[in-house]
């Protein structure tokens, strides 16, 4: 039984079988209130399939990218757990999960961008490749501004609010059946930390 | 009981049973602060998400406890640094709900006078901590002057800076000196040959007018002004900065005005007994000073051991761990980090 989580946009927590069938979900599409809902959603989760700590076999964490701060409440969360219950974490960039969905649902073909908001009027533009068993990057997450984004000829952008943990927990179940390496389980930051090395300024 | 404190630049886990530490166990990211001459806080927070795991692996291994055995998690859920205080709290509740124990989040500064009930397996026996207690509490990120009544449920603000914290005073002044971050021990060790008399700096908020509103309250920018000013004053003249006295004489006003008003607030409501607390308490000229004031003024003077003065997670364990013998249940698993939690409350 697979933990996923997703804090990269709101907060996702879902709990997913071997097999793929999701047992429960809580989500919130809220982009600021990531630590007070983890605890409740992660709890309500194991309440919700009846089940405890004890029975999670991997946990998945969303590594974005998204907001840094909101980002590292769910990693942290998924790093911790996965500690605490000595079972593997599997980190899965959080677009791979849209872009999964997206391909399964038979919504695209070709090349496609996923497309999530990264504050400071940027974007975060991760290109796939709509081919299974599961999606190819083409182009791996960036950040573009806003106004200057758009997509190359004949690939259709698709901007998500919300990255569905059920979708992430697939995602890394897709990974599990092709052998496929994981990425480490850090934030995908695409910033530098925003800090200015000013000499200390005259005062008279 | 574990504790997860990640309201500023260290990352700790410790682990006690009641009164007794078990563990303590603390990353920092100061060097990677040192080139920016104050704490980032997104590279703050950043390390805190890198350091968590191993500083938990590190606690649990010196403890020689097994996560299952735990009894509850406790963390700092404020005040401190919005996106560092996050990583702990997520950390926790998902700590609490994977191994099915109850999570209390409590207050960082209360954590700070809890830490000084702690006794290392083999150390002298300290005596109890006597109540109700002045506690002042000085560190890079907060000066505050509490009454402490209980630890777990009576606790008052009296006072606290207004601008800057201490220790943030000492890194600045560092800085303008040219000496290296944290200025803390940059400046003890500039100071040892200076004169703590040869400039008068200004105390902040101990004229009359000021001690109306502000008794107990903390200003360290004018301070901090006043000595760019000075050695400004004399770079421009081409003189020489004479860096052992500025260093002395920033510090001895630091001291001077740190201790004065704890001194004065014991005195004023009649508790004699003041605690020391936060990282501050390293300085050997604020430890001497307020020694030699408590001893003047019939003050009992407790400083926990520096390992436990510094930002650490066995305070946090300490205070869950007094909140439940007291009879209190867990936080809800819905609460936030808090920058600004206030000191009365001891757990939210
Ligand atoms: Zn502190």
């Amino acid at each position: 039984m697979l933990l996923a989580i997703d804090t990269s946009a709101g907060t996702a927590v879902a709990l997913v079988a071997d097999d793929g069938r999701v047992l429960a979900e809580r989500s919130s599409p809220d982009t600021r209130r990531h630590a007070e809902l983890i605890g409740p959603f992660l709890a309500e989760a194991l309440a919700a399939a009846e089940v405890d700590g004890a029975r999670l076999t991997h946990v998945v964490a969303g590594i974005g990218p998204g907001p840094f701060t909101g980002l590292r409440v769910g990693i942290a969360a998924a790093r911790v757990i996965a500690l605490a219950r000595g079972i593997p974490l599997l980190a899965v960039p959080s677009h791979e999960a849209v872009a999964l969905s997206l391909i399964e649902g038979g919504a695209v073909a070709g090349r496609f961008a996923v497309v999530t908001d990264a504050r400071r009027r940027e974007v975060a533009v991760t290109v796939f490749a709509a081919r299974l068993p599961m999606p190819v990057e083409v182009e791996p997450a960036h950040l573009v501004a806003r106004v200057a984004f758009a997509p190359a000829e004949g690939v259709a952008a698709h901007e998500v609010a919300e990255i569905p943990a059920a979708a992430l927990a697939h995602a890394a179940l897709a990974r599990l059946a092709t052998g496929a390496a994981f990425p480490e389980p850090r934030p995908l930051y695409l910033r530098a930390p925003d800090v200015t090395l000013s000499a200390p300024k005259r005062v008279s | 009981m574990l504790g997860i404190e990640t309201s500023c630049d260290e990352t700790g886990v410790g682990i006690v049973r009641g009164t007794e530490l078990l563990a303590n166990v603390i990353a920092s990211s100061m060097d990677e602060h040192a080139r920016f001459g104050g704490v980032v806080p997104e590279i703050a927070a950043r390390a805190h998400l890198e350091a968590l795991e191993p500083t938990l692996r590190a606690a649990v291994e010196t403890a020689g406890v097994d996560l299952r055995d735990l009894d509850a998690v406790a963390v700092t859920s404020g005040p401190g640094l919005s996106g560092a205080l996050m990583v702990g709290v997520g950390a926790a509740k998902a700590l609490a709900v994977a191994l099915d124990k109850p999570f209390y989040a409590v207050n960082h500064l209360v954590g700070h006078v809890g830490a000084d009930i702690l006794r290392e397996p083999g150390s002298p026996d300290r005596g109890a901590l006597e109540l109700p207690t002045v506690a002042l509490l000085v560190s890079g990120g907060h000066t505050s002057l509490l009454l402490v009544r209980s630890l777990t449920d009576d606790v008052e603000l009296l006072g606290e800076t207004i601008d800057d914290a201490a220790g943030e005073a000492f890194d600045k002044v560092a800085r303008l000196l040219g000496l290296p971050y944290p200025g803390g021990p940059q400046i003890d060790r500039a100071a040892a040959d200076g004169d703590p008399t040869a400039i008068r700096f200004p105390r902040g908020l101990t004229l009359p007018k000021d001690l109306v509103a502000h008794r107990y309250d903390f200003s360290f920018s004018g301070l901090k002004t006043a000595v760019a000013r000075h050695v400004e004053r004399l770079r421009d003249a081409g003189d020489e900065v004479p860096m052992a006295d500025v260093a002395a004489s920033f510090r001895e006003a630091v001291a001077d005005v740190l201790t004065a008003k704890a001194i004065a607030a014991c005195t004023d409501l009649g508790v004699p007994r003041l605690l020391l607390g936060g990282g501050v308490v390293a300085n050997a000229r604020v430890r001497t000073l307020a020694a030699e004031r408590a001893e003047a003024a019939g003050v009992s003077l407790r400083i926990p051991p520096l390992s436990l003065c510094t930002d650490n997670g066995a305070m946090i364990a300490a205070i869950a761990a007094q909140r439940i013998m007291a009879g209190h249940g867990p936080s809800e698993l819905g609460v936030g980090a808090d920058s600004t939690l206030p000191v009365t409350v001891v757990q939210a």
